[in-house]
């Protein structure tokens, strides 16, 4: 009797009110069994954030990205901003380690430092996620860039350039203790050595800095005006590459390559007004959204801290004259912590 | 028999003509006009902030702060002329900062009597707090379309001349007439050689101490501008770098005494030149970085040995104070 009741229901429903437009009483929603304990797994858990320093484009982008994804579930997010002080970050991981968050996210000032502490964490049932500049330890995910791949396109491109020119190059390196820079040198090398009609005249470090990197490119273009391209590391620091290249007047002439993180206003704007004729972006806020995903994915798994590892290499972006226009070749900043 | 006796200024001078002298010989491609330019060039913002920290030791004193005023002013005329401040409005606020601060700097040294050392290390570190936490969106503050032009103080060249070295020359023309050539720059010597005597006279010393520190700010606020200038940009980081070092290592190298009363613009153009000299040569050998601050350590120890043995230290010239 009853089902007759319902069943005529579900027909004056389906003849009648459908008409009116409530077809959801048509049917019974259907609960999807994983995303409750997918929340429970997220609500209330702390992710800790050690970034070399702040205020820089990377990790300004690293930190509006993971923080647009994670704050609505929930997650508390927190900081540790060194400031560029190597003792001043292994004192805060210590003091993390004790605090027990669900997950750190830590971008390594170099390959040693934190590498032991990273082990302990994991020990301790911390996720540790390190971005960009990956320790000796290989903790659950390493999210970031391939330096070697970095160092082996800007050169190849550098090698592309230069064919039928003078084939001497330069190399502003950054700082030598910087993983970072030693990777993508390695790079270098590696292209270096498939074409032995390639002279280096010059390979130094100009320490992250653009005054230094803009006197170094300025004293080795009056020894070798007829340079025909430069390897830079960082797009920050190759602003002064740019400088000397383009007040020795031989913009177009030298070619620059270099990498960074894609940010507008230090990329695009640079690669269109010609300072740099190739820049290797690593894209932060895909970056920001890979680390968000791998975050989601190692707090809802369950799984224990150090058991599964991996890595995330970012696909690079290589922006040209061609690209440096399109809305998507780089980011805005201002946009991102909107 | 009168023994024969160099000062430090002499003897920095002839360790630089000796280097130079080498590198001439032994580097192809050193001794062009081109590459004299190039090494005047590279190091002419490290000669005008040498200027700002001469003013400060010749009266017996320190700014450690100097870095702060040459990175925070002019990156906030890059960032309010980004954020579509007009440059001139712009130029004005950072001005106004820049003596602001040399005015705080000053009033702590000169009437609440902190140690300079002290006073400058701590407010260099809130100028540079200040500008990282509330004035500067990222550490580097990019160039922008509402510059254009302003590129010229530290782009290109005046007849010849790249624009930074002629910046250069008239910031030691303007310093070397105000120490030289005013009632002002003789003050401060008197203070620096004896502060207590300098009271006694009537010299205003306070009030002179105070205008030292926001000369000096000055000089370090242009510095910036003729370096983001040349760079098209202003890294503020370089707070957290070496360069401070470096500054005084250009004054004390050149021969200004860090007890005070003596030397002058001149030397620092010679601290200025050696290490112009130094960087110039190693850059052209393509010397590593390590061996470049090995060669650096060595020279400058050669050179600060080599005083103390021609010029010992003796209980007359030594004075509290001395480092």
């Amino acid at each position: 009797m009853k089902y007759a009741v319902r069943t005529a229901k579900v027909i004056a429903a389906a003849f009648g009110l459908a008409v009116i437009g409530a077809p959801a009483l048509a049917q019974q929603g259907l609960d999807e069994p994983f995303q409750k304990p997918f929340k429970e797994a997220l609500a209330g858990k702390t992710v800790a954030y050690v970034p070399v320093a702040m205020n820089f484009d990377l990790t300004e982008g690293w930190y509006a990205g993971l923080k647009k994804e994670l704050e609505p579930l929930g997650v508390k997010f927190e900081i540790r901003d060194p400031n560029w002080n190597t003792n001043a970050g292994a004192q805060a991981v210590t003091s993390l380690i004790s605090e027990k968050p669900a997950v750190m996210v830590i971008h390594n000032p170099d390959v040693q430092t934190y590498a032991k502490l990273l082990q302990r964490a994991e020990n301790e049932g911390i996720y540790v996620i390190q971005i960009n500049m990956g320790s000796a330890y290989r903790s659950s995910a390493f999210v970031g860039a391939n330096w070697i791949e970095i160092g082996e396109k800007d050169t190849e491109a550098v090698v592309k350039a230069c064919q039928g020119k003078s084939n001497k190059i330069a190399i502003v390196q950054g700082a030598l203790s910087a993983a970072a820079s030693a990777y993508t040198l390695k790079g270098v090398e590696n292209v270096l050595a498939k074409h032995p009609e390639i002279k280096v005249v010059s390979s130094q470090a100009a320490d992250w800095d653009a005054a230094k990197a803009k006197a170094i490119t300025q004293t080795v273009l009056k020894q070798n005006p007829d340079l025909c391209g430069i390897v830079g590391f960082w797009d920050g620091m190759d602003i002064g590459t740019a400088a000397a290249v383009k007040e020795a007047g031989l913009t177009g002439k030298v070619f620059v390559a270099t990498s960074g993180g894609g940010e507008r206003k230090g990329a695009c704007e640079l690669v269109k007004s010609g300072a740099f004729d190739l820049n290797m972006s690593y894209d932060v806020p895909t970056q920001a959204a890979q680390m968000a995903g791998t975050i989601k994915w190692l707090l809802s798994s369950g799984a224990k801290a150090g058991s599964i590892k991996g890595s995330e290499y970012t696909t690079l972006i290589p922006i040209t004259k061609e690209n440096a226009d399109s809305q998507t070749a780089c980011w805005n900043l201002s946009d991102l912590k909107k | 028999m009168k023994r024969l006796r160099f000062n430090q200024q002499e003897i920095v001078f002839a360790v630089f003509a000796l280097l130079f002298l080498a590198f001439s010989i032994f580097l192809r491609g050193f001794l062009t006009p081109e590459n004299m330019l190039t090494l005047l060039q590279n190091v002419a913002v490290l000669g005008i902030l040498g200027l700002a920290m001469a003013i400060v030791v010749i009266g017996r004193g320190i700014d450690i702060s100097l870095i702060a005023a040459l990175a925070v002013p002019p990156g906030l005329v890059l960032q309010m002329v980004q954020n579509g401040h007009s440059l001139p409005a712009s130029l004005l606020v950072a001005v106004l900062l820049t003596i602001a601060f040399g005015l705080v700097n000053g009033w702590l040294i000169a009437y609440a009597e902190v140690p300079s050392l002290f006073a400058t290390l701590a407010t260099g570190l809130l100028l540079a707090g200040l500008g990282q936490a509330a004035l500067f969106q990222l550490d580097v503050v990019q160039w922008s379309d509402g510059m254009k032009g302003f590129e010229r103080l530290g782009q290109g060249t005046i007849l010849g001349i790249p624009t930074s070295i002629v910046m250069f020359a008239i910031a030691c023309v303007v310093v070397a007439f105000l120490l030289r050539q005013t009632r002002w720059g003789a003050y401060i010597y008197a203070i620096g050689d004896n502060p207590y005597a300098a009271r006694v006279t009537g010299i205003p010393s306070r009030p002179i101490i105070v205008l030292q520190y926001v000369v000096a700010a000055l000089i370090g606020c242009f510095a910036g501008l003729v370096m983001a200038a040349s760079v098209n940009s202003m890294p503020t980081r370089i707070f957290n770098s070496t360069l401070i070092y470096d500054v005084i290592l250009v004054v004390v190298l050149g021969g200004i005494g860090l007890s005070g009363g003596r030397g002058g613009v001149l030397n620092v153009v010679i601290g200025t030149l050696l290490i112009g000299t130094m960087l110039n040569g190693m850059t052209i050998m393509d010397i590593s970085y390590a061996g470049q601050n090995l060669v650096k350590g060595v020279v400058l120890l050669l050179a600060v040995i080599t005083d103390s043995f021609l010029n010992p230290r003796n209980e007359e010239t030594a004075q509290q104070g001395d480092i």
